[in-house]
């Protein structure tokens, strides 16, 4: 094949047009679809096309394991992926084809920079080959439509499973609240630092903000604390003859502070007042007056008038804070020294219908819902149900009743480590039989041999036990799964090094480049990615009705995990045997990643759609 | 510092006057007094009653608020009331959140003063028991909730 970057240089334009398109569709990575023509790829002209469609088509068929036998062995071009491929001219043989599965390997990549870079390689490829004139131009489009570019439909679609996003930096989101300050001071004519403290008591809610203003502005305002009545203006001075009631200083000259409510203390006392309010008590929309029972707010201004660098910056921090809690629609990323924000639009009454994952700049994904580490597909009420189950001792309390029963009697719990079946309390010395329960008088004769199997009281005590059993093995089944999906997945902390250090080895070990052994890195994130969700499938099964749907899930469930624990197999197998399974590693690595977004996407419909029957409410 | 200046002042007005049924018990240094307090008028649950109050203060008092318990000490006792618990912790609004750096010793002990007057059930909080038995000593790492302001 000829390398990716010629392939753009000969078509500038379908590549740039193809861009644009795509551009307007979404920001996700781009996809060009390309049939080989044959200039590009004419070696392979005699492959079966792929149709590039067809990937993306498999999520509405539940249960297909022909996916893999489906798709060529030997795979044909007719999918590329536009990842920056900055040694693109080296690469000459057929490895740099990517199947469209494979572009969903970079899906926890950030986003915008994907795009960013694959447009830069693009354009770079392309921008100074304008040799192409018109006529030529017109040639491709003619074509276009039915041999070269049939990927009309086949925009990057959003999945079922997937939110729209963004993420935000400090910056923008004080410049998204100075926006709103400003607007409300146009309207509302007033300061801005009144306008600030009004919109923080309505937590941001313009609109009701400029309602309830419109209905009695002056009582509004009293409530928020922004008090216009007050005569005085908040600056330092000094008042003869003053003693300041906090600290009983009345020294001459002393330097003194009041807010408009003209309730005096010395500049000290203030400073020490806000440093305590802010550094101790992390508060800073609502510092009050320090007299007892004044509900005036220190403004920003006087804020920044008294308090000094360490607590200004304290109280900026804390500002921004309150705001992002305040917003339904922004949440910080919770990984450690990250500091941006993802401003998402699914609210906390749409979580049982949609699992919000989003991925933020710094590279972790996690849950907007709740915060968590992403739990897809299981929705966030079950996620805490089931962490719950697992942390409390419920299960402790089934496995007692299913491996003891309780004497008759006096109901003392029995665990039978052996003997016969003539049982007699410890301390009741109620005498009865272990098999049936009943009293032991009654059986008689038969002794070690219980003949009353029918009897009522027996039959329920055996059934109460065979519940608790059933219900035991059933959480031992989907606990057991979990637990080596997580267990997995810890082992897998540190795999992002085995993995750079098993490239390393790779390459002077088959004196392949860097670049091409990139295929381990991709199959190392997409085990990680698998394992994760697997996991969580595993949650989300415990709590679904017995149905055909169900039957459905745990198929594709099935299907993940076998083609997760076969890419897994091939990945540990040693070094010198890596470089020969290479396609084959590829191969299962799109078809892996696959797996996965079938089993998301019909999981998610389905929770849009309400299809699923939960054994639980959440 | 910045507290024993103020608690200086505030000694020397206690030394002064204080209001009917207030009276000091002790305060040798700007870390730990003692006040009693007693009920004045006929409230049955108290009467007769002298009750003690200890105040611990901090380095950024009155910034931040005393802890204020009562002691059984020299015979005195724990009062009965909804809102103090049998170790002598007070569950009040105003040592915690509304705490106002306006207050001081003589005005906390004038509110728990009338906290006291205007209560006429014979009672311990809910989860008086447990509460105690947890061994909390200091009220600053309790997160009350003010729940009811009729007592």
């Amino acid at each position: 094949m000829r390398p990716l970057r010629l392939l753009a240089a000969e078509f500038p334009n379908l590549a740039c047009e193809q861009l644009t398109a795509t551009d307007k569709a979404s920001s996700k990575p781009k996809k060009l679809h390309l049939k080989p023509s044959e200039g590009a790829a004419d070696s392979h002209t005699e492959q079966p096309p792929l149709s590039p469609t067809s990937s993306q088509r498999l999520p509405t068929l539940p249960n297909n394991l022909t996916v893999a036998e489906e798709r060529p062995a030997k795979r044909s071009h007719s999918s590329t992926s536009t990842h920056p491929h900055p040694t693109g001219d080296h690469e000459t043989d057929e490895e740099v084809a990517f199947s469209p599965a494979y572009d969903a390997l970079v899906e926890n990549e950030p986003k915008g920079k994907m795009s960013e870079m694959s447009d830069d390689d693009f354009l770079s490829g392309g921008s100074d080959d304008d040799f192409m004139d018109e006529s030529m131009d017109s040639d491709f489009e003619e074509e276009d439509g039915t041999q070269y570019l049939d990927d009309k439909d086949d925009k990057p679609q959003k999945k079922a499973y997937e939110v729209d996003f963004t993420v935000l930096t400090e910056g923008e989101i004080k410049k998204a609240q100075s926006d709103a300050i400003e607007e409300s001071c146009a309207i509302l004519a007033l300061t801005p630092e009144n306008a600030a403290v009004l919109l923080r008591h309505f937590k941001w809610n313009k609109d009701r903000m400029i309602e309830q203003y419109m209905d009695g502005s002056q009582k509004l305002l009293e409530e928020a604390g922004v008090d216009l009545t007050g005569s005085n203006k908040p600056e330092l001075k000094t008042v003869p003859g003053f003693m300041c009631d906090i600290c009983c200083e009345d020294e001459d000259g002393l330097q003194t502070f009041s807010l408009r409510c003209n309730h005096r203390y010395c500049a000290d006392c203030y400073r020490h007042y806000l440093s305590q309010k802010i550094k101790e008590e992390g508060e800073a929309i609502r510092i009050q007056c320090p007299s007892d029972g004044c509900k005036v707010l220190v403004d920003p201004k006087s804020i920044t008038m008294l308090a000094g660098v360490g607590v200004l910056s304290r109280y900026y921090e804390l500002l921004n804070r309150t705001y992002v809690e305040d917003r339904e629609n922004l949440r910080w990323c919770p990984a450690p020294n990250c500091e941006f924000v993802v401003d998402c639009p699914v609210s906390q009454k749409q979580l049982h219908e949609i699992v919000p994952t989003v991925f933020c700049t710094c590279g972790h994904h996690f849950c907007f819902g709740c915060g968590s580490n992403d739990h897809q597909p299981c929705p966030c009420g079950l996620v805490k149900k089931w962490l719950k189950k697992c942390e409390d001792d419920s299960e402790t309390a089934n496995w007692i009743s299913a491996n003891t029963k309780e004497c008759p009697k006096c109901q003392s719990t029995i665990e039978k480590n052996g003997g016969c079946n003539h049982m007699t309390c410890r301390k009741c010395k109620h005498e009865f039989c272990w098999v049936c329960m009943g009293p032991w008088n009654e059986h008689g004769t038969s002794w070690y041999n219980c003949n009353r199997y029918e009897e009522k009281s027996g039959i329920d005590a055996r059934d109460t036990q065979a519940k608790s059993r059933a219900s035991l093995e059933r959480y031992l089944h989907y606990y057991n799964r979990y637990a080596n999906h997580e267990q997995s997945g810890k082992l897998d902390k540190d795999l992002y090094i085995k993995t750079e250090k098993k490239m390393t080895m790779l390459q002077s070990a088959s004196g392949m480049s860097w670049i091409e052994v990139q295929y381990l890195d991709a199959a190392s994130k997409v085990l990680q990615q698998c394992r994760q969700t697997l996991k969580w499938t595993y949650a989300f099964a415990f709590y679904l009705q017995r149905n055909h749907l169900t039957t459905i899930f745990e198929d594709n469930q099935k299907d993940l995990e076998m083609a997760v624990e076969a890419l897994s197999e091939l990945f540990e197998k040693p070094t010198d045997q890596l470089a020969n399974i290479k396609v084959e590693m590829m191969d299962k690595t799109a078809y892996v990643s696959n797996r996965r977004v079938i089993l998301l996407d019909t999981t998610a419909k389905g929770l849009q759609d309400g299809t699923w029957e939960f054994t639980v409410e959440f | 510092m910045f507290a024993q200046k103020r608690l200086g002042k505030e000694l020397s007005n206690i030394h002064k006057s204080l209001p009917p049924g207030i009276s000091i018990a002790s305060a040798s240094d700007f870390s730990n007094w003692k006040m009693d307090i007693q009920v004045l008028d006929t409230n049955p649950l108290y009467a007769d009653q002298i009750y003690r109050l200890n105040f611990k203060f901090s380095g950024s008092y009155p910034i931040e608020a005393p802890e204020v318990t009562f002691i059984k000490e020299d015979g005195r006792d724990i009062p009965m009331h909804p809102h103090i618990y049998s170790n002598g912790v007070i569950c009040l609004d105003l040592l915690g959140t509304n705490w106002s750096p306006v207050q001081n010793v003589e005005s906390v002990c004038m509110s728990i003063q009338s906290m006291l007057t205007s209560n006429t059930k014979n009672e311990r909080p809910p989860g008086d028991d447990t509460f105690v038995r947890s061994g909390y000593r200091s009220p600053r790492n309790i997160n009350f909730v003010y729940d009811d302001n009729t007592v």
